[in-house]
C-alpha cells in the first residue's frame, strides 16, 4: 500500500464522516421544520400538559441549543434520547432490539443473493445465447422489473395463502423464509447479469486464450482466471445491495409483520415518533455510507488496474 | 502540349468537361443519413426495442383515452346514491358481477355496462381504477424525469463549462448528495414535506396533485439530478477536447454554432437516454412510497396504492395485487428494454 492510497482512504473516509454529519444535521432541522411539534394530536393535553412535555424533552429550548446537545449525544454517548410513544424506552434501544432480526434476514439475503448470482452468471456466461442463458437472462429481467413490496405479496399471495406451505408471519424462524427470498431476488437477479457481461468480457480476453494454448484445463480456466477476475464488478455492487436492502427491508418486514428495524421505522413514521426517525434515518444512513466506503476501498485494492485520482 | 518536368505549366486535361462516365461517380447514390435517422433505423431493426416501445405507446394510449369513454369514474362510490342508505352490494364485486340495483336493471332488460375486474371494497370500477392508477404513475414517473433532465443539465453545463472553482464546489456537492442514501432521504423528506406542504397548498390547484407527489418532484429535484449532472458534465468536458471542436475553432467557428453543431448533437443521446432509464426508477420510487402511505392521496389511485390497497384483501381478492402488479412490472420491464435498446442504437460507444 503506497502513499497514493492511504491518502485515497483518508479522503474517503474524510468524506464518509462529512456526509453521516449531512445526515445527521438535515435529519434533525427537517423534522423541526415540522409545523406544530411532536404532541399537537395527542388526546386530551392542556396546553400546561404540553408545555411540561416539551421541557421534559427540552424542546422549550432554542433549535440551535437543541442541535447541538443532539449532535453531542450522538458522538460522545451514541444517545439518540428517549422515543416519544414507546414511553421509558430509548431509541437506540429499540433500534438495537429490532436490528438483530433485521441482520439476521438481510445477511442471509446479501449471502443467498451473492452465492446464487455469482453461480447462474457463470453458467449464463459459459452457455452463451444456449437455452440455459436464455431462460435465466428472461428470468432475471422479470426479476429486476418488480418492486420489492409486490414481489413479496405475490410470494405471500402464492406460498402462504393459495399453497399455505410456508407461514406468513415473519415472528419466527420459519417464517423468515418468505421474506428472505423477496429480498435476496432483486440483488440475485442483478448479480446474475453482472456476473455474466463481466464473465464475457473476460473469457474473451488474450490472458484466457493464453492459457487454453498453454493447455490448461476448462476447469482451471474458469475457477483459476475467468471467474475471479470477473468478480470484480460484482464487488461494486456490495454497497448498492446493502442499501437496496435496507430500504427494501422497510417494506418487506411491513408485509411479513418481521419484528425488525424496518417495520419499526414504518410505525414511527405513522405514530410521528420523531426521535425514533431521526435515530432510526441516522443509523441506517449511517450503515449505508459505511458500506459504501468498504466497497470503495476494497474495490481500489482488489484491481490495482483502476486509477487513483 | 508537352509537360515539362518541374515547370509550374498548367496541365489542360484536367480541365476538359467531364465525360457521362465520370458524372456517374458524382450521382448520389442514396442520400446521406442523419445521426437521428441512422439510429432510428437501428432502433427499428432491433425486435425487443420496437416491441417494448409498441407495449409503453399502447398503455399510454390507453391510460389517456381510456377514462375519456368508460362509463364508470375512479372516484364514483357506485353504492352510494344521494339521498339513499349506503348499498353494499356494490361492494367488492367480482369481475362482471352486477350490484343490486344493476341487476334489476338487466332483468328488465336493459343493458348495463361490466365491471371487467369488479370493484373494490368502496364500490369502486376497479378496471377504470388501474387505468387511471397507470396514468398517475407514468406521469409522475415522466415529469420526474424532465425535472432532473432539467436541473441535472443545467448544473452539468455550468460545472462543465466553467470550470475551476465553481466546477469544483459543485461537484463537492455532488459528492455528498451521491453518497447520500436516497431512500431513506426520501422517506424523510417526503413525511416531513407531507405535513408541512398540506396547509399550504389547501385551496390551491396544487391540491388536486397532493401534497405528497409535490413533495416527491421536490425530492427528485433536490436529490436525483445529481447523476445525471456528473453525466453531462463528464460529456461536456469530453467532448471540448475533441478534434473536431479544435477544427471549427481554428477554421473560425463562433462558440454558439460550436455548442449547436457540436456538443448537443453529440450529448443529447447520452442525456435523453438517461432520463428515459430514470422514468422506471421514478415510477418505482412513487410506488414505494405509495405503499409506506407516502404517495398519492386517496381516493386518487396509483399502481403502487392499488398494491398496496389489495393487501389488506389479499385471501379473497388476489387478482386485485396480480393486475396492478402485473402492469407496472410490464411498464417498468418495456421502458428497461426500450431504454437499452436506444443506447445500443444511439450511443454504441457506450455498449462497447
Amino acid at each position: 500500500m503506497n502513499s497514493k492510497m492511504t491518502f485515497y482512504i483518508l479522503k474517503r473516509i474524510f468524506l464518509a464522516i462529512f456526509t453521516v454529519w449531512v445526515v445527521i444535521t438535515v435529519t434533525f432541522f427537517v423534522m423541526h421544520a415540522v409545523p406544530g411539534g411532536p404532541f399537537v394530536g395527542e388526546k386530551a393535553t392542556t396546553p400546561a400538559v404540553q408545555a411540561a412535555m416539551e421541557a421534559k424533552y427540552g424542546l422549550d429550548k432554542p433549535v440551535m441549543e437543541q442541535y447541538f446537545t443532539y449532535l453531542k449525544d450522538i458522538v460522545t454517548k451514541f444517545d439518540f434520547g428517549p422515543s416519544l410513544k414507546q414511553r421509558g424506552r430509548m431509541v437506540i434501544d429499540i433500534i438495537f432490539d429490532g436490528m438483530k432480526t433485521s441482520m439476521v434476514l438481510g445477511l442471509i439475503a446479501a449471502g443467498i443473493s451473492a452465492l446464487f448470482g455469482i453461480l447462474l452468471g457463470a453458467v449464463a456466461a459459459l452457455r452463451r445465447n444456449k437455452l440455459i442463458d436464455r431462460i435465466i437472462m428472461v428470468i432475471t429481467t422479470a426479476f429486476v422489473s418488480m418492486p420489492s413490496f409486490i414481489m413479496g405479496s405475490l410470494l405471500l399471495a402464492l406460498f402462504a395463502i393459495e399453497l399455505q406451505i410456508l407461514p406468513a408471519n415473519g415472528s419466527t424462524p420459519a417464517g423468515l423464509i418468505l421474506p428472505i427470498v423477496t429480498l435476496a431476488l432483486y440483488p440475485m437477479a442483478y448479480i446474475t447479469r453482472l456476473t455474466r457481461s463481466s464473465m464475457l468480457d473476460v473469457l474473451g480476453q488474450d490472458y484466457i486464450r493464453t492459457a487454453k494454448a498453454k493447455g490448461v484445463s476448462g476447469r482451471d480456466i474458469i475457477f483459476g482466471h475467468a471467474l475471479k477476475n470477473s468478480l470484480i464488478p460484482v464487488i461494486t455492487y456490495l454497497g448498492p445491495m446493502l442499501a437496496y436492502i435496507v430500504t427494501g427491508s422497510l417494506v418487506v418486514e411491513q408485509i411479513f409483520a418481521v419484528p425488525g428495524i424496518g417495520r419499526a421505522f414504518v410505525s414511527s413514521i405513522t405514530n410521528r415518533d420523531y426521535p425514533m426517525i431521526m435515530g432510526t434515518t441516522i443509523i441506517l444512513a449511517a450503515l449505508i455510507v459505511i458500506m459504501n466506503l468498504v466497497t470503495d476501498i476494497l474495490y481500489k485494492l482488489v484491481d490495482p488496474r483502476i486509477t487513483l485520482e | 502540349m508537352a509537360k515539362k518536368k518541374f515547370s509550374f505549366h498548367v496541365d489542360l486535361d484536367s480541365f476538359i468537361p467531364a465525360s457521362d462516365k465520370d458524372k456517374e461517380y458524382m450521382v448520389q447514390m442514396r442520400p446521406s443519413t442523419t445521426f437521428f435517422r441512422d439510429g432510428v433505423k437501428r432502433l427499428y431493426r432491433n425486435k425487443v426495442a420496437f416491441v417494448s416501445f409498441i407495449v409503453i405507446i399502447l398503455i399510454t394510449l390507453s391510460s389517456i383515452v381510456i377514462p375519456f369513454f368508460w362509463p364508470y369514474s375512479y372516484e364514483t362510490q357506485l353504492g352510494v346514491q344521494p339521498g339513499k342508505a349506503v348499498d353494499a352490494s356494490y361492494n367488492n364485486l367480482a369481475p362482471f358481477e352486477y350490484g343490486a340495483t344493476e341487476q334489476k336493471l338487466i332483468e328488465q332488460g336493459e343493458s348495463v355496462f361490466p365491471h371487467v375486474f369488479g370493484t373494490d371494497a368502496a364500490g369502486r370500477d376497479y378496471f377504470i381504477r388501474v387505468i387511471y392508477g397507470t396514468r398517475v404513475s407514468l406521469a409522475v414517473g415522466f415529469f420526474a424525469s424532465v425535472i432532473v433532465l432539467l436541473i441535472g443539465t443545467l448544473v452539468g453545463s455550468i460545472s462543465g463549462y466553467f470550470g475551476g472553482k465553481v466546477d469544483l464546489i459543485i461537484m463537492r456537492i455532488v459528492d455528498v448528495i451521491y453518497s447520500l442514501p436516497d431512500m431513506l432521504m426520501v422517506i424523510l423528506l417526503s413525511t416531513v414535506l407531507k405535513l408541512t406542504l398540506t396547509p399550504v397548498i389547501e385551496g390551491t390547484f396544487l391540491e388536486a396533485i397532493g401534497a405528497n407527489i409535490i413533495s416527491l418532484f421536490i425530492v427528485f429535484a433536490l436529490l436525483y439530478w445529481v447523476s445525471m449532472s456528473r453525466l453531462i458534465r463528464g460529456q461536456i468536458l469530453s467532448l471540448r477536447e475533441q478534434e473536431y471542436v479544435l477544427s471549427a475553432q481554428a477554421t473560425g467557428a463562433k462558440g454558439k454554432w460550436i455548442i449547436k453543431k457540436h456538443l448537443i448533437p453529440n450529448c443529447i443521446s447520452v442525456v435523453i437516454i438517461s432520463a428515459a432509464l430514470q422514468i422506471p426508477s421514478a415510477i418505482f420510487t412513487e410506488s414505494y412510497l405509495s405503499f409506506l402511505g407516502l404517495g398519492v392521496n386517496a381516493p386518487m389511485p396509483s399502481l403502487g396504492s392499488l398494491a398496496s390497497d389489495a393487501l389488506n384483501g389479499l385471501s379473497s381478492y388476489p387478482y386485485r395485487l396480480v393486475i396492478p402488479a402485473l402492469v407496472i412490472s410490464l411498464i417498468v420491464l418495456s421502458l428497461n428494454l426500450f431504454g437499452d435498446g436506444l443506447r445500443d442504437a444511439f450511443d454504441p460507444k457506450l455498449n462497447a
